[in-house]
């Protein structure tokens, strides 16, 4: 973990750098605090025009009318369902694939790589359009499904991408010795691969995780009646309205929309870390 | 999709039963793994089958309605779809609208990149000069702001300049300025949404690229006598070429269909559309006023545009000489 020792060497600058990295943090946190603390703030307060930043009246009301009003739970399970989804199914998928490229030599492997490289870059957002009409062929409109489908999808390709590097950093001396030892292509798989790939699996879930969660577009082009399969994205809008916001109800909801990412990336903080300087040094 | 990729699962067994030595197959020492046959097919076939049905398919589609007439009527089955060749093409290139919102796009697109770099590796080298504490601190910071769903950000930085209950012009004293009246203002404050949640990404991969680097390689830079400055110049950036493309792209990539942001924070685009970038303008088009050969017309202007960026990318790393 020791940085180099060369850059550590004390300069009368690094305690300015150090004030600078801490007031900096502070300013990066401000949004995330501002947010968390309109969320607690009486409704009075909120609607005064000098701001104060603190409170010495916490309450609770703006959650309470959150989770009352809107069928807020309802849209937070919906996300956590979609996103759930996703994370899990597209692992596994991408695991096949990582490995099928990485410890496989076959024809086409190359042209698969350069085209999953190129459908990381393709704009889903302009893919609006005909997904809107596959789902509505296929009766998906309004469902849940309309959201995991082609998440899982977009998902896939960065996925597969990152995985690379950590199942090609498997030696293949392993995986002949587990072969000499007589286990079979899908024990070596499921028992020897997966758990020595799953730092790797960990970081790539995160990106698939907040790019599902985050979902906007989707959720307000393919869910437009059911309001009972809604995610927490469109449960924020009720919030804002078009003569007066309602502050409160827009940062309580925002707040509870966050802190499970939150609480995610604290926990894989380190695997994210180590997984993107592996993922990017390869 | 779960059936298929539980299918391979290996039998409920656990542990690895006892060592088992078969000289017999140790005749083959030609790696096993490559004789494969089917099997990677098989590894593939879950992944290929949901982008050839969610992904290739829809581009094929988007494409072909882009040159039909498809409008409410025809969704609806109301009136037959016709062949319009390039006309939808003509009549989009013809809107002196579209011109704007494609510069528009570009610039915001160019500006956000640019800016997103500079704070994330400027920040990322000042991560590497500061002890464990400060840089936990930052660390959480920004992976806070990382995490934080766009919508909900674009939420919180609207109500930062809000004009009548934001704390922003109380501190700068500009009394009920509205900052998203204006075109300038408004994109300056997306624009800082989207540096504050898009700056972490690249200031923790360059970060971690930096900690690659092997210790000796510095020190004996500095043993030869180098400054910090050529240090950086010549050692370390350099070796943190891959990094700095590869974030450089996925930020252009990100920054070029940039959503939400635009739609929450400008309420759809602005006044009078003066907020528009490409993406939202597609939408608009499209689900708004129901012209959707327009909107898929945009949509294939934009395939277009980051399929060139994905080229010069390949091209790039084609010639570093990395292995796919």
């Amino acid at each position: 973990m020791s940085l180099p020792s060369l850059l550590r060497v004390r300069r009368p600058g690094r305690l300015a750098a150090e004030a600078a990295a801490l007031l900096i943090a502070a300013a990066v946190a401000f949004p995330l605090y501002w947010m968390v603390l309109s969320a607690f703030k009486p409704a009075g307060e909120i609607q005064s025009t000098h701001p104060r930043p603190w409170t010495l009246s916490p309450s609770l009301d703006s959650f309470r009318r959150v989770f009352q009003q809107q069928d807020f739970g309802r849209y937070f399970l919906n996300s956590l369902l979609v996103a759930g989804t996703v994370v899990i199914v597209s692992a596994l998928i991408a695991f096949l694939a990582a490995t099928a490229v990485t410890r496989f030599r076959f024809r086409f492997r190359t042209t698969l790589l350069i085209m999953f490289l190129v459908a990381q870059m393709v704009p889903v957002e302009a893919l609006t359009i005909p997904l809107f009409f596959l789902m509505r062929d296929f009766g998906q409109l309004n469902t849940l499904g309309s959201l995991i489908l082609p998440h899982l999808a977009f998902s896939l390709p960065f996925a597969i991408w990152m995985l690379r590097g950590f199942v090609k950093a498997v030696p293949d001396a392993l995986e002949e010795a587990a072969y000499i030892d007589g286990a079979s292509r899908t024990r070596f798989l499921w028992q020897i691969l997966f758990p020595l790939v799953f730092p790797g699996l960990v970081a790539t879930s995160v990106f698939s995780f907040i790019s599902t969660w985050n979902d906007f577009l989707f959720a307000k082009s393919f869910i437009i009646s059911d309001t009972s399969q809604s995610t927490l994205p469109m449960a924020l809008l009720v919030f804002l309205k078009p003569d007066e916001n309602d502050w409160g109800g827009v940062m309580a909801a925002s707040a509870v929309m966050t802190v499970p990412v939150l609480v995610f990336f604290v926990l894989v903080q380190r695997r994210l870390v180590s997984g993107l300087g592996g993922a990017v040094k390869d | 999709m779960t059936a298929n990729s539980t299918a391979y699962k290996a039998p409920g067994t656990s542990g690895a039963g006892g060592p088992s030595p078969r000289p017999l197959r140790s005749r083959h020492p030609a790696s096993p793994v490559r004789r494969s046959g089917w099997t990677p097919w098989l590894y593939l076939l879950p992944a290929l089958v949901l982008l050839g049905g969610l992904l290739v398919y829809p581009i094929y589609q988007l494409g072909l309605i882009s040159f039909l007439e498809y409008t409410q009527a025809q969704v609806s089955g109301g009136e037959p779809t016709t062949f319009q060749g390039f006309g939808n093409y003509a009549t989009l290139f013809r809107d002196s609208q579209f011109w704007q919102v494609l510069l528009a796009t570009v610039v915001f697109a160019a500006v956000c990149v640019l800016a997103t770099l500079l704070v994330g590796c400027a920040l990322a080298v000042l991560l590497t000069r500061v002890r464990a504490v400060p840089r936990l601190a930052l660390m959480m910071a920004a992976l806070g702001a990382w995490a934080t769903p766009a919508i909900t950000g674009s939420t919180v930085w609207v109500f930062l300049f809000d004009a009548d209950f934001g704390p922003v012009n109380r501190v700068l004293g500009l009394g009920d300025h509205s900052w998203t009246y204006g075109r300038y203002s408004a994109f300056a404050l997306v624009l800082l949404e989207v540096l504050w949640c898009s700056f972490p990404f690249v200031m923790v991969t360059v970060y971690a690229g930096i900690r690659a680097i092997p210790t000796e390689v510095l020190e004996a830079a500095a043993l030869d006598g180098a400054s910090q400055w050529r240090i950086w110049r010549s050692v370390t950036a350099p070796m943190l070429r891959p990094i700095l493309i590869v974030v450089t792209i996925q930020s252009i990539i990100w920054d070029f269909k940039v959503f939400t942001q635009i739609y929450v924070m400008t309420n759809g685009g602005g006044i009078a559309g003066q907020n528009l970038v490409l993406n939202v303008y597609a939408y608009q088009k499209a689900f708004a006023s129901s012209q959707y050969s327009l909107g898929s017309a945009i949509g294939v202007v934009m395939l277009v545009i980051l399929l060139a960026v994905t080229l010069v990318y390949l091209r790039l790393v084609r010639r570093q000489g990395e292995e796919l």
